[in-house]
């Protein structure tokens, strides 16, 4: 897993538990909370940069087009996720938000086991 | 009426989560079916075949929750109920029919086991009858 990887494995987790915790406490998301999304967006944004350039670049029989679809997933979960949340302003619109959150650093593992398969 | 019509939504309040769920799946399940089928399906038609099947299912699953269609839903989440016990069984029993895995094999646990414990809540969210949160359409809670 590379370095961004790691650091917005992180920002995820802490995003997980914050909105675990407004969950619970029955509190919506403010913009401190949707900023720490703005953040994770844009890594996933570099991350997709990088990983164009290193499937393009260096290409060890990794299936680019596998490859490509997980980095742009991983681009498309979290706005999808603030969107469809938007219309439910209570806990199941958070619990939408922790979802998407969670399903990032999924798909870092996957993008990593996609790489190291054929590397 | 209007109120009947509100209080069968079943894409609305925690049906919102459940539809966020089953659409991360529906892509996942298509993307790979797609993959599968375009690069690899002679190698194993029996598991991608079932790939495929799995991917029609949550897509199924997914338009039906969200649009309220109570009917289909209920039948596209207990086929895949269904689908994910017989397929993970089988995989476990026959593992010589299962040379590549498919998305329901062992239970789903490629997925976190998440294609297992998704059509359980689904059917519960489906069918624990009419009293929905959309039965107050202020935005309380």
């Amino acid at each position: 897993m590379s370095a961004l990887q790691a650091v917005l494995s992180v920002l995820c987790g802490i995003g997980i538990l914050w909105l675990a915790v407004l969950i619970v406490r029955d509190l919506r998301p403010g913009n401190s909370a949707l900023a720490l999304l703005a953040v994770i967006e844009v890594g996933l944004v570099v991350q997709l940069v990088i990983g164009l350039v290193r499937v393009f670049g260096n290409h060890t029989g990794v299936s680019a087009a596998v490859y490509v679809a997980y980095l742009v997933g991983a681009l498309l979960v979290l706005p999808i996720g603030v969107v469809w949340s938007s219309a439910e302003r209570n806990r199941n619109g958070t619990a939408v938000l922790l979802i998407a959150v969670l399903v990032v650093p999924v798909l870092f593992l996957r993008l990593h086991d996609i790489w190291s398969a054929h590397a | 009426m209007p109120d009947q019509v509100a209080s069968r939504a079943t894409g609305r309040g925690f049906g919102r989560v459940l539809v966020f769920v089953y659409g991360i799946l529906a892509f996942a399940a298509s993307g790979r079916a797609t993959f599968e089928l375009t690069t690899k399906f002679t190698d194993a038609p029996f598991p991608y075949s079932l790939s495929i099947l799995a991917a029609v299912i949550y897509v199924v699953a997914t338009w039906a929750i969200a649009t309220s269609r109570r009917t289909i839903a209920v039948a596209a989440v207990g086929f895949e109920l269904t689908g994910v016990l017989a397929v993970g069984l089988s995989s476990l029993v026959w593992t010589s029919k299962f040379p590549q895995a498919s998305v329901w094999s062992d239970f789903g646990s490629g997925y976190g086991w998440v294609p297992l414990v998704l059509p359980v809540v689904g059917l519960w969210w489906l069918l624990r009858g009419s009293h929905d949160p959309v039965v107050d359409p202020a935005e309380t809670r």
